[in-house]
């Protein structure tokens, strides 16, 4: 994956929790643009690891001049949002990588409606640029416990298309509502908690909605957990994945090769064979199938950890 | 005649798993007159299915339109040919919202034809429901000509507009709705193989 | 240096000839003496210079010729260049890597300025000077896509991703081997290359789809196809087949040498950026047997990939007919001597 070196021009504080940082090249070039729903993945080196986390971009995606991203800080996380809000600076050259979309709007559809929920915002912020440039019609609804935490609120234009729903003001969301007598052609689109992506899928099933309309992303960090072991089955190296440390993470400090994108347990890119385990794979990730799951011979180490005896990986 | 199940093809190939009942929601019916009895079938395994349902029978005899109208559709509209069809079917997809099931029932040409207008108008593949019913008569466009050759049933065959002997390939395009025929004598004008009915 | 532009013909009298430069920049495709399906994947663009890797969008001396073949084939068949109406934008993609990508690369035959989205190109070899408002396809007297290919060699094929597939939703394809764009644009992967033999059981293409979706942006990669034609013919479509088909049964020991051309693509894999659509260009260079003779590395090898290959793939490469009388005359070149390894000339 080509990786780009950019500066931070702007941190700002959007809510108590949520910061939007402004990263450009150092020399004034033009980064590459992007489409609606992208991401990048920023490195955070403390230490001898190298933490990567994946944030969605947030700014104009044919605007060249910046990227923006916003970081909702997450404590009981491994470490990753917490050094974007406590280290990151204005003036300061991080790495990251270029641009991929794994949420990408589906042009074909007569409208669109998209689904925040809380943080899940992001995606969307490009998403509604690339709509308006494509003279699409699209309707968006964001949902948020409260106004102070509705970080989106700054950064979304007002608009008849746009609703915002603030459950503490009673505004809740009613999904039945808004995906009911759509025209034939629709396709919607949800990003928030994973109760929330549940909730469109089902209602969206019970009125008959193809499968194939149905788009989500969950984007979420590697959780921490027990520090466990691991076995590189081609050097026979036992690797120790610490608390706040991903698989994925732990085999890159180790030097070990593994392919990866997302790091959100999304893309399917860093899928593993398991060549042997005795005891409980921990998956966390949206790609393996509940059939997958169950037979633990294979996991996706940028999002899963594992309890037990012993855990060897083919690589 | 029942479902008819065909022999393992290429992926390019539709295969045609049968009509299931998706309840009382709305519908949009296409069937030709052997298609109709799959129709009868669908409402047999559930009768709810028709409440909100639009039938179109396509060149269907007198007594299949009065069977099916016992079935008690929502409505029932009858056209002699796919062509006719045409413009009807398109304002109901038109005027259709997310959640219309279509379902498909007859020859290869008509759920060929169907689907290509309903993807068309935005309908996704997996909201299509077909069953084949009848003679196994393809529907091919002609590589060279483009023009379109209904009911071939023998490989090769001769091409309806620009008179080349075309063999018949499984490579199916949904978007035309169509086979693919290619000229059988290319490289050796004249040397044509032996002709043969095509198979399920 | 200018470069020199051949006048020359893919059909009718068949004047295209391949300058001794060309035939040493001919991109080779085996870097061993014998052939089975790999996927020989390599970054994209870079490689030795002059050679065809060196370049996004390699430009030879047959530019402009190769441009003309393709107005005649759009002139008779329009088809040929096709874009389903979600996919304007990645014509728009394409159109900017190729116009930057050339003007770079090639300062000297395009140039590219740009004041926002009023942009100003011109192409040299092809007598073009366009300004218009990109992302407004009313400013072009065509779409991106079939704008920007009238001017760029090779077939172009667009596809779109969803639903874990990519789609060939849109392609200017002119050149191609025994696929017609006009019916299989629409469909996703696997029905678009079904008619393949074999190779969805070997799992190929599974592998290609895993690799494409994965090819993301400011990261590009190419790999070597190969195969064989009778007469340096670029429209070698099944629209066509009837016109071309007999031309194939025309080879004898006495014209096999100079009627008889290894075709090689070029293949280039690109993430486009706002479409996130994949780009695949399919560029195709032609050789005699001939003229690759004059590389004796090349006929040494050539030889013995011809005449160890598994029948299957001379059977769907088109080349069995005639694959006795092709062996028979690289075996003179062939003395037995070993060959280095890698693609390049001695």
């Amino acid at each position: 994956m080509k990786k780009l070196v950019v500066k931070v021009t702007e941190v700002e504080a959007l809510s108590p929790l949520v910061k939007r940082f402004r990263f450009e090249d150092p020399k004034g070039a033009a980064l590459p643009v992007f489409s609606g729903g992208a991401h990048i993945t920023v490195e955070m080196p403390e230490g001898e690891t190298i933490r990567r986390n994946s944030y969605s971009l947030i700014s104009d995606p044919y605007d060249g001049s910046a990227y923006e991203i916003a970081v909702r800080r997450e404590d009981m996380g491994r470490g990753g949002s917490r050094y974007m809000h406590t280290r990151v600076q204005v003036g300061d050259e991080i790495t990251i990588s270029a641009p991929a979309n794994l949420f990408q709007l589906d042009l074909r559809a007569r409208k669109h409606i998209l689904i925040a929920g809380g943080i899940g915002i992001t995606p969307f912020l490009s998403q509604l640029r690339q709509l308006d440039m494509e003279q699409k019609p699209f309707e968006l609804h964001y949902a948020a416990r409260s106004r102070a935490e509705a970080a989106g609120l700054k950064l979304l234009p007002e608009a008849a298309h746009i609703h915002v729903h603030i459950s503490e003001e009673g505004a809740r969301m009613d999904l039945g509502a808004i995906l009911d007598g759509q025209p034939l052609g629709t396709h919607v689109y949800t990003c928030g908690p994973d109760g929330l992506i549940k909730a469109v899928a089902d209602q969206a099933a019970r009125l008959g909605w193809p499968k194939t309309a149905v788009h989500s992303e969950a984007f979420i960090a590697p959780p921490p957990g027990e520090p466990f072991e691991v076995v590189v089955r081609s050097s026979g190296q036992t690797i120790t994945v610490k608390a706040d440390q991903s698989l994925l993470e732990a085999l890159e400090a180790a030097k070990v090769e593994i392919d990866y994108s997302c790091r959100g347990g999304a893309c399917g890119r860093c899928q593993t064979h398991v060549t042997a385990c005795d005891g409980r794979i921990e998956h966390n990730d949206h790609w393996l199938s509940e059939d997958e799951r169950a037979e633990q011979k294979t996991i996706m180490p940028c999002m899963s950890r594992f309890k037990g005896a012993r855990l060897e990986l083919d690589l | 005649m029942p479902k008819t199940v065909f022999s393992p093809s290429i992926d390019s190939r539709p295969t045609y798993p049968g009509l299931v009942s998706q309840g009382a929601v709305p519908g949009i019916m296409v069937a030709d007159d052997a298609g109709a009895a799959a129709l009868i079938d669908l409402a047999t395994s559930d009768a709810s299915v028709m409440d909100r349902a639009h039938v179109l029978l396509i060149g269907g005899a007198e007594t299949t339109a009065t069977r099916l109208g016992n079935l008690t559709p929502k409505a029932l509209h009858s056209a002699p040919d796919l062509e006719a069809a045409a413009p009807l079917f398109d304002s109901l997809l038109l005027d259709a919202r997310m959640g219309t099931q279509l379902y498909l029932a007859g020859s290869e040409g008509l759920i060929g034809f169907a689907t290509a207008r309903a993807t068309a108008a935005g309908l996704p593949l997996d909201a299509i429901q077909s069953e084949h019913r009848g003679p196994i008569g393809r529907r091919m466009k002609c590589v060279h000509c483009k023009g379109i050759t209904e009911d071939v049933l023998t490989d090769p065959f001769t091409c309806s507009h620009c008179g080349l002997t075309l063999f018949v390939r499984d490579h199916f395009s949904r978007r035309l709705g169509v086979f693919q025929g290619v000229c059988v004598d290319a490289e050796t004008p004249g040397d044509i193989p032996e002709t043969v009915e095509i198979r399920a | 240096m200018t470069m020199q532009f051949n006048d020359e013909t893919f059909r009718g009298d068949y004047t295209f000839h391949n300058s001794p430069e060309a035939i040493r920049r001919f991109p080779f495709p085996f870097d061993r003496d014998s052939y089975a399906y790999s996927v020989n994947i390599e970054q994209h663009p870079g490689g030795p210079a002059g050679s065809p890797f060196e370049f996004a969008f390699d430009v030879d001396e047959h530019y402009v010729a190769e441009m003309n073949d393709r107005a005649i084939t759009l002139a008779d068949d329009p088809m040929r260049c096709q874009s389903l109406p979600h996919m304007e934008l990645a014509g728009w993609d394409l159109l900017e890597l190729i116009m930057v990508s050339k003007a770079r690369d090639y300062p000297e035959l395009f140039s590219l300025s740009r004041d926002g989205t009023s942009w100003h190109w011109i192409n040299k070899p092809l007598g073009i000077e366009q300004r218009f408002t990109f992302l407004d396809a009313t400013t072009l007297p065509c779409g991106p896509l079939e704008y920007i290919t009238r001017q760029a060699q090779g077939d172009f094929a667009l596809l779109h991703e969803r639903e874990g597939n990519l789609w060939l939703d849109a392609g200017m394809i002119t050149s191609q081997a025994d696929w017609s764009l006009d019916f299989d644009v629409g469909m996703n992967f696997f029905e678009w290359h079904a008619p393949v033999p074999k190779a969805r059981k070997m799992g190929v293409f599974d592998k290609a789809l895993k690799f494409l979706l994965a090819v993301t942006q400011e990261q590009s990669y190419r790999r070597l196809n190969w195969t064989m034609t009778v007469n340096p013919r670029l429209d070698t479509s099944p629209e066509n087949y009837h016109k071309w088909g007999p031309e194939k049964r025309t080879i004898t020991p006495e014209n096999v040498g100079a009627k008889q051309f290894l075709r090689v693509e070029l293949q280039t894999f690109w993430r486009l950026p706002r479409s996130n659509a994949l780009a695949f260009p399919i560029r195709c260079y032609l050789c005699s047997l001939e003229d690759l003779a004059s590389q004796p590395k090349w006929a040494r090898r050539l030889h013995r990939v011809l005449r160890d290959i598994d029948p299957d793939l001379a059977e769907y490469k088109g080349f069995a007919v005639n694959q006795e009388m092709i062996v028979k005359y690289l075996a003179q070149f062939d003395d037995g001597a070993e060959t280095s390894p890698g693609i390049f000339p001695d």
